[in-house]
C-alpha cells in the first residue's frame, strides 16, 4: 500500500490485461496521507488548536483548564446528546426533538416531585418518559415510515407543548440538596457532568467504531435500501437509535434540573441547534453514512471555547445567535465540500 | 382547470369537512362561538399566518422547508420598524418596501446556501433562524419598537377599509389569490410543482432547478416579511425577542394541515387557505372553551403529526398500504 | 459514403465515473434524415454517451460538432436548444402532474410567467397520444401509470418538441409488438422529415426494420460503424462480444435433485398475482418476460424485502413465512438485485466492507468485529472470483461494473446459500466478466444449488436455464423446457394479452 502505481493492482486471472484495461477494472487507490487529511474531524482538531491558541491569547483565563471544564457545564449536556445524535445522523435518520424531550422529562420529573414522589421515583418516571418518546419517534419513523426530518419537527413542538401544559409557565423548585447542583460535583478538577460526557463518548465510540451494529449503522446510513437488501434489520435498529436518543435526552434534562435547581418548559429551549451544530461541527455527514464520535468529541470542546470566549469577550447572548447560526451553515457546507472532494 | 382541480378536489374536500366538522361540535358545545363576532376575529387573526403560510406552502411544495420564517419576519418587523421611528416624515410605502425587500433578501440567501452547496434546507434554515434572530438584536440593538412608534395609518389597516373589512385580511386574500394564478397559471409555478414532485428529473427535463428554487424561498422570504408588517400593525409593537419566535411551527402546522404534502409536488392554495381557517378557528375557540392557552403548542404538534399520518395513508392508498411490509 | 455533411460529428468522446473509464475515444457521425443504431451488451457504454449528447453527462475529453460547428453541451437545456431529445432508458415522469403537463414542462421557449393554456395543452397533449394509439385520460396524473404508458408519454413528448436528433435508449424494452409497430411508423415519418434518431435496441429484428447505420460498442470501445445491410446477425453479435456466442454460452446438463424452493397462488396486488412454480436441487430455472411484467418484485417478495400478501412459500418441503430479508437469509435463500448501484453496494464503504455485510455472525460472533477474520474471508472472495481491485480497503465505488457485481456474488456466497435468485446479474458488467459470471452460475448449480435466474437477454435465458418461466402482467405465462425452449416461444408467452388500458397494469 505504497504507492498507487498500477502495477500494485492484481493482475486478473483470465485476460491477460494491458495496462488499459485495468484503468477500467479499478481506480488507483488513494494515497494515505489523502485518506487521512479528507477526515473532517481532522479539520475540527486543526480548528479546535487554532481556536485554543488564539482565546489564550487574548484571554489568560484560558489558559486555565478549570476555567474551561467550569465553563463547559453550560454545553455538557447538549454534548452528551449530541453523541447519541451523531450515531442517529449517521444512520440517516435525524432527531431534533431531543431539546424538547429534556423540557417535557424535566418537567415530568419536577411535577412528580411536587407530586410528593421521591427523587428517585420522579426520576424513573422522568427516564421513562424519555424512553416512551423515543419510541414514540421511532415507530412515527419506522412503522408509519415518515421522513424523520419533519416528524421530529412534530414531536418538538408535541413535547414541549406538553410540557407547558405540564407546568404552564411557572418554574418548578425545591428540590433536595443533594439532587441539586451536580456541576458543582467534582472528580478531581473535573465537575462530574464532564465525566460522564468522556464516559458516554468512549463507549459509544467503541459502540460505533468496534461493534457490528456500530458497522450496520455506517451501512444503512450509506444505503438503506443496501443495507435491507443484505439482511440487516434496518428498522430495528433505529427504532432502538431512537430510543435511545429518548433515553439520553431524559438523562440530560435531569443533569439540567440538577445544574439550575428548577424546572420549566422553556427548558433547552433551541437545543436541537446547539446540538446539530456540535454534531455538523465534528464532521458528521448530514446525509448519513460518515461522521465519528470522535468528531463529535472534539466539537464539543471547540464549541465550548468559542462561546465562552464570545462571552469573555462581553457578546450580548443574543447576538452569540448569529454565530452559531453562521457556525452551524459553514460546517455543513466545509464538511460536504470535503466528502464531495472524496467521492471522486 | 380541470385537470388542476381534479387532482386536489378529495384533499380539498376533507379539510373543508374538518372544518365544518370542527366549528359544528364547537358550536354545539358552546353556542356563542357561532356567531359573527368569532367570524371577524378568526378573519383577524389569520392574515399574519396566511400570507407566511403561502410562501411556505411553496416552499413545501417544491420539497423544501424553511424553518427561518419567524426571524425574518422579525427581522422585517423590525427594520420596518425602524424606519417608521426614525423616519416619520416618510410615507408608509417605504416602511413596506423595507419590509418586503429585507425578508426577500433573507429569503434569497436562504435559497442561495441550499441550492449552491446542495444541502438540506432543513439545516441550514435551521442555522439562519438563529442567524437572522441574532442579526436583527444587532440591528435593533435588543431595543422594542414601542406602540407608540407605529404609524397610526398602519394600525388602522389592522382595523378596518374603505369596504369595511380590515385592509389585512384583504392583504391576505389577495396574496393568497395571487399565488394561486402563479401557481396553477404560470409556468414557474408548474415547474416548482414538477421540481417537488421528482427534483432527479426536473433538471433532465430542462427545468432551471437553482433558480426557481431561489425564487421560492425569496418569495416565502418576502411573504414572511409582508407578515412582519401586519404583526406590526395588528400588535402595534415589534419585539426583536417575541416577534415571530415559533411562528415558523405555526405557519407549517398550517400547510401540512392544508393537504401540502411535505414529499413535494402535492398542495394547493385552497387547501392551505382551508388549514389556515381551520388552524386559526382553533387558535380562537380554545379560549371560549375554556382551555388553557398553555394547551396550544401540544395541539399544534399533534394535528401536525396526524395531518403527516393521514398524507401518507392517502398517498399509500388506505391504511392497509401503509402498513404493509415493502421496501422502497 | 453520403453526400450530405453529418448533422452530428463526436470525436474522441471519453467518459470516466469513478475512476473507471466507461467510454473510450469514440468516433461518432450521424447523418441528416438517417435511423441510426447503438448495439452493445448491457454495460456496453451505450446509455452513456447517448447521455452525453442529451447533455445529462459531460465527456471526460472530446469535441462534439452539430452541423459542422463544435458545441458545448453543458446542460439538458442547451441540448433541447440544440435540437436535441433524448428518450430515457428507463422513463422519467413528475407523478403529481398530469399526463399533458408532463409532455411540456419545461421545454424551452415557454416564458417563464407566459401563461399555461391549459385547454389546448390538454388538446394538443390528446393529438400526440392519439398519434401514439395510446388511450389515456391526458388529465389524470402520472403516478399509477404502467411503464409501458410511461415510456408512450417520453415518445410523444419527443415527438411534441421539434428536435433534429431524437435519441431513443432502448424505448421498445417495455412495449408489445403492436405498440412497436405504432413507435416504427413514427420513427419513420420523422426520419423522412430530415431528422435524424439515434435507435437503441437489443433486438436485432426491430434495429434491422428501421436502421439504416448501426454502430457497434463493446466495453466502451466504438467496434464500428456500418450499414446495417453489410452485417449479418452473426457479424453483429461477434462484434458485440468479441468472441462467439458458442464460446460462453454452453453448459452442461447437471443433475438436479429434490425441490428446494416451492412457491404457489403467490400474491401481491397490483404486482403480480398467482405464481406457483418449484425450483430444485442443481437446477438453473429461466425467468423472462417484458421489462415491467413483475419478475422483479416476484423476487423481492420471496426475499421479504416486500413481502406477497398471499400465498405460500416452502423450503425443502417445509412451510415458511418471510417477513424481512434477515428470514430469508436465515432460511438459505440469496438474492442478487438487479439495480446494483441501489441496492447492492455500498458505495463509499470499503469492498471488504461490502463483502462481509450479509455474514455479520461470521466476522462478528460475539459482536465486536474480528479484523483479522474480516479480511481472510474477504481476500479469499477476491482470489476466488478473481475480482479485480488494487486494494480491499478501496472504496467498493472505484471498482468497474463487474468488479462490483462479483464483489455482491461474493457477499451471498460468504452466506452459503441454498437457494439464489439472480435478478439480471450480468447487467452493466463488462464482456470478460460476464462469460466468468456464466461459469460461476453454471458451478453453483452444478453444486447442488437451486437458482433462479431472471434475465431480459434471451441468448442468456435460453443458454443457462434448465427451463424457463415466462411472466407477462404480473400472470405466469408459460413454463417451458429446455427442449422446447426458444426466442419466439419466450417472447410470445411475454407479450401481455389484455390489451392495455389507461390505469390499468400497474406491474411495475
Ligand atoms: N452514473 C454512473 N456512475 C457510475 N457508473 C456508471 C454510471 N452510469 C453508467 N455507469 C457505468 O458505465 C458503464 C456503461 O453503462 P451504460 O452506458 O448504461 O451501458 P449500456 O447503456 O450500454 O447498457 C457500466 O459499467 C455502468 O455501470
Ligand atoms: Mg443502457
Amino acid at each position: 500500500m505504497n504507492s498507487p502505481d498500477m502495477n500494485t493492482i492484481k493482475s486478473p486471472v483470465s485476460a491477460a490485461p494491458t495496462p488499459r484495461v485495468i484503468v477500467r477494472e479499478a481506480a488507483a487507490p488513494r494515497p494515505r496521507w489523502q485518506v487521512w487529511l479528507i477526515r473532517p474531524e481532522v479539520v475540527t482538531l486543526v480548528l479546535l488548536v487554532v481556536a485554543s491558541i488564539v482565546a489564550t491569547r487574548l484571554s489568560p483565563f484560558f489558559a486555565d483548564l478549570g476555567f474551561i471544564l467550569e465553563s463547559s457545564t453550560y454545553y455538557i449536556e447538549f454534548a452528551i446528546v449530541a453523541l447519541v445524535l451523531t450515531i442517529v445522523i449517521i444512520s440517516g435518520e435525524i432527531d431534533l426533538s431531543p431539546a424538547a424531550q429534556m423540557a417535557l422529562s424535566a418537567c415530568l420529573f419536577g411535577t412528580a416531585f411536587k407530586a410528593g414522589a421521591p427523587i428517585p421515583v420522579a426520576m424513573g418516571v422522568s427516564l421513562l418518559s424519555g424512553l416512551v418518546m423515543g419510541a414514540f419517534n421511532g415507530v412515527l419513523v419506522t412503522v408509519l415510515r415518515l421522513p424523520s426530518i419533519i416528524v421530529t419537527i412534530g414531536t418538538l413542538i408535541l413535547y414541549r407543548g406538553l410540557a407547558q401544559v405540564l407546568a404552564g409557565d411557572k418554574s418548578i423548585s425545591g428540590f433536595p440538596g443533594w439532587f441539586v447542583g451536580i456541576d458543582y460535583r467534582m472528580v478531581g478538577i473535573v465537575p462530574v457532568p464532564v465525566l460522564v460526557f468522556i464516559a458516554a463518548s468512549i463507549l459509544l465510540g467503541l459502540f460505533l467504531g468496534i461493534t457490528i451494529y456500530g458497522r450496520q449503522i455506517y451501512q444503512i446510513g450509506t444505503s438503506e435500501i443496501a443495507a435491507i437488501h443484505a439482511g440487516i434489520r434496518v428498522r430495528r435498529i433505529k427504532m432502538g437509535l431512537f430510543i435511545a436518543s429518548g433515553l439520553t435526552s431524559s438523562i440530560a434534562g435531569l443533569m439540567v434540573a440538577s445544574r439550575l435547581g428548577s424546572v420549566r418548559y422553556d427548558l433547552a429551549t433551541g437545543g436541537e441547534l446547539t446540538m446539530v451544530l456540535i454534531v455538523m461541527l465534528g464532521g458528521t455527514y448530514i446525509f448519513g453514512g460518515r461522521g465519528s464520535i470522535l468528531g463529535t468529541f472534539l466539537a464539543a470542546w471547540l464549541l465550548v471555547i468559542i462561546a465562552t470566549g464570545m462571552t469573555v469577550a462581553n457578546i450580548a447572548i443574543n447576538a452569540q445567535l448569529t454565530v452559531m447560526g453562521l457556525l452551524l451553515i459553514v460546517s455543513i457546507i466545509a464538511t460536504n465540500a470535503i466528502y464531495a472532494r472524496s467521492q471522486r | 382547470m380541470s385537470a388542476i382541480s381534479r387532482l386536489f378536489r378529495a384533499r380539498e374536500a376533507g379539510i373543508l369537512v374538518m372544518l365544518v366538522l370542527f366549528v359544528a361540535v364547537v358550536s354545539l358545545i358552546q353556542p356563542r362561538f357561532f356567531s359573527t363576532e368569532t367570524l371577524r376575529i378568526v378573519l383577524l387573526a389569520v392574515p399574519l399566518i396566511l400570507v407566511a403560510a403561502m410562501g411556505q406552502m411553496m416552499v413545501l411544495v417544491a420539497r423544501h422547508v424553511d424553518l427561518s420564517i419567524g426571524s425574518i419576519l422579525g427581522f422585517s418587523a423590525i427594520a420596518a420598524g425602524m424606519i417608521f421611528r426614525d423616519h416619520p416624515e416618510w410615507p408608509l410605502y417605504i416602511g413596506f418596501a423595507v419590509g418586503v425587500l429585507s425578508g426577500a433578501a433573507l429569503g434569497f440567501v436562504n435559497g442561495l446556501v441550499v441550492t449552491l452547496f446542495k444541502l438540506p434546507s432543513i439545516i441550514v434554515t435551521l442555522g439562519t433562524l438563529s442567524l437572522y434572530r441574532g442579526l436583527l438584536f444587532i440591528l435593533s440593538g435588543s431595543k422594542q419598537i414601542d406602540p407608540n412608534d407605529i404609524p397610526e395609518p398602519l394600525i388602522r389597516m389592522a382595523q378596518t377599509s374603505p369596504i369595511d373589512i380590515p385592509w389585512i385580511v384583504i392583504i391576505a386574500f389577495g396574496v393568497a389569490f395571487a399565488t394561486w394564478l402563479f401557481l396553477t397559471h404560470s409556468q414557474i409555478g408548474r415547474q416548482i410543482y414538477a421540481i417537488g414532485s421528482n427534483p432527479t428529473a426536473a433538471p433532465l427535463r430542462g427545468i432551471r432547478v437553482m433558480p426557481v428554487t431561489i425564487l421560492v424561498f425569496t418569495l416565502s422570504g418576502a411573504l414572511a416579511g409582508l407578515a412582519g408588517l401586519i404583526y406590526a400593525a395588528r400588535f402595534g409593537y415589534v419585539n426583536p425577542g417575541i416577534t415571530g419566535v415559533g411562528f415558523e411551527f405555526t405557519v407549517i402546522a398550517a400547510v401540512v394541515i392544508g393537504g401540502v404534502s411535505i414529499n413535494g409536488g402535492v398542495g394547493s392554495v385552497l387547501g392551505t387557505v382551508l388549514g389556515v381557517l381551520l388552524l386559526g378557528s382553533v387558535q380562537v375557540a380554545l379560549p371560549i372553551l375554556g382551555v388553557s392557552g398553555f394547551w396550544q403548542n401540544a395541539i399544534y404538534g399533534g394535528i401536525i403529526l396526524i395531518a403527516l399520518v393521514i398524507d401518507r395513508t392517502v398517498r399509500q392508498g388506505g391504511l392497509r398500504g401503509l402498513l404493509a411490509r415493502g421496501g422502497a | 459514403m453520403t453526400v450530405s455533411a453529418p448533422l452530428v460529428s463526436a470525436r474522441g468522446i471519453s467518459k470516466s465515473f469513478g475512476g473507471v473509464e466507461v467510454l473510450r475515444n469514440v468516433d461518432l457521425d450521424l447523418m441528416p434524415g438517417e435511423v441510426h443504431a447503438l448495439l452493445g451488451e448491457n454495460g456496453a457504454g451505450k446509455s452513456t454517451f447517448a447521455k452525453i449528447l442529451a447533455g445529462v453527462h459531460r465527456p471526460t475529453r472530446g469535441t462534439i460538432s452539430l452541423a459542422g460547428k463544435p458545441v458545448e453541451i453543458p446542460s439538458p437545456i442547451a441540448a433541447q436548444r440544440l435540437g436535441i431529445t433524448l428518450i430515457h432508458q428507463e422513463p422519467i415522469s413528475f407523478p403529481d402532474l398530469s399526463v399533458a403537463e408532463n409532455l411540456v414542462i419545461g421545454q424551452v421557449g415557454a416564458k417563464p410567467l407566459g401563461r399555461v393554456r391549459w385547454a389546448e395543452l390538454a388538446k394538443e397533449a390528446r393529438r400526440l397520444m392519439g398519434l401514439l394509439n395510446v388511450p389515456i385520460d391526458v388529465t389524470v396524473p402520472m403516478r399509477g401509470l404502467s411503464i409501458a404508458d410511461q415510456q408512450m408519454v417520453e415518445i410523444a413528448r419527443a415527438l411534441a418538441s421539434d428536435s433534429r436528433l431524437i435519441i431513443m435508449d432502448e424505448p421498445t424494452a417495455a412495449l408489445t409488438p403492436k405498440e412497436v409497430e405504432t413507435l416504427f411508423k413514427i420513427v419513420r415519418r420523422l426520419r423522412d422529415e430530415g431528422r435524424t434518431i439515434i435507435f437503441i435496441s437489443h433486438r436485432l429484428e426491430e434495429v434491422r426494420a428501421i436502421c439504416d447505420r448501426v454502430t457497434i460498442f463493446r466495453d466502451g470501445d466504438k467496434i464500428e460503424t456500418a450499414t446495417t445491410a453489410s452485417l449479418t446477425d452473426a457479424d453483429i453479435i461477434r462484434r458485440m462480444i468479441g468472441r462467439p456466442v458458442a464460446d460462453y454460452l454452453h453448459r452442461g446438463v447437471s443433475h438436479v435433485g429434490e425441490i428446494a424452493l416451492s412457491v404457489r397462488n403467490l400474491t401481491l396486488p397490483g404486482r403480480f398475482e398467482n405464481i406457483s412454480f418449484d425450483i430444485r436441487k442443481g437446477e438453473i430455472v429461466g425467468l423472462g418476460g417484458l421489462v415491467g411484467a413483475g419478475r422483479t418484485d416476484v423476487a423481492r417478495a420471496i426475499f421479504g424485502v416486500a413481502p406477497a400478501v398471499s400465498g405460500t412459500i416452502e423450503i425443502d418441503g417445509k412451510k415458511v413465512t418471510i417477513h424481512e430479508p434477515t428470514d430469508a437469509i436465515g432460511l438459505g435463500i440469496a438474492l442478487v438485485s438487479e439495480d446494483r448501484a441501489i441496492a447492492g453496494i455500498f458505495r463509499s464503504l470499503s469492498v471488504e466492507t461490502n463483502i462481509t455485510a450479509a455474514v455479520p455472525k461470521r466476522i462478528a460472533p460475539r459482536g465486536i468485529i474480528r479484523r483479522a477474520v474480516e479480511k481472510a474471508l474477504a481476500k479469499q472472495a477476491v482470489d476466488k472470483l478473481s475480482i479485480r481491485l488494487a486494494t480491499v480497503r478501496q472504496p467498493i465505488g472505484e471498482l468497474s461494473g463487474g468488479n462490483q457485481q462479483k464483489a455482491i456474488l461474493a457477499r451471498w456466497l460468504l452466506a452459503e446459500p441454498e437457494i439464489l435468485i439472480l435478478d439480471e446479474p450480468t447487467r452493466g458488467i463488462d464482456i470478460g466478466v460476464k462469460a466468468e459470471f456464466y461459469d460461476m452460475i453454471g458451478e453453483l448449480a452444478a453444486g447442488g444449488r437451486a437458482i433462479l435466474l431472471i434475465s431480459s437477454e434471451l441468448p442468456e435465458l435460453l443458454a443457462l436455464s434448465d427451463r424457463i418461466l415466462v411472466m407477462s402482467e404480473g400472470r405466469l405465462t408459460a413454463d417451458i423446457a429446455r427442449a422446447e425452449a426458444s426466442q419466439e416461444a419466450i417472447m410470445h408467452a411475454a407479450v401481455p394479452r389484455s390489451g392495455r388500458t389507461a390505469g390499468e397494469g400497474a406491474a411495475a
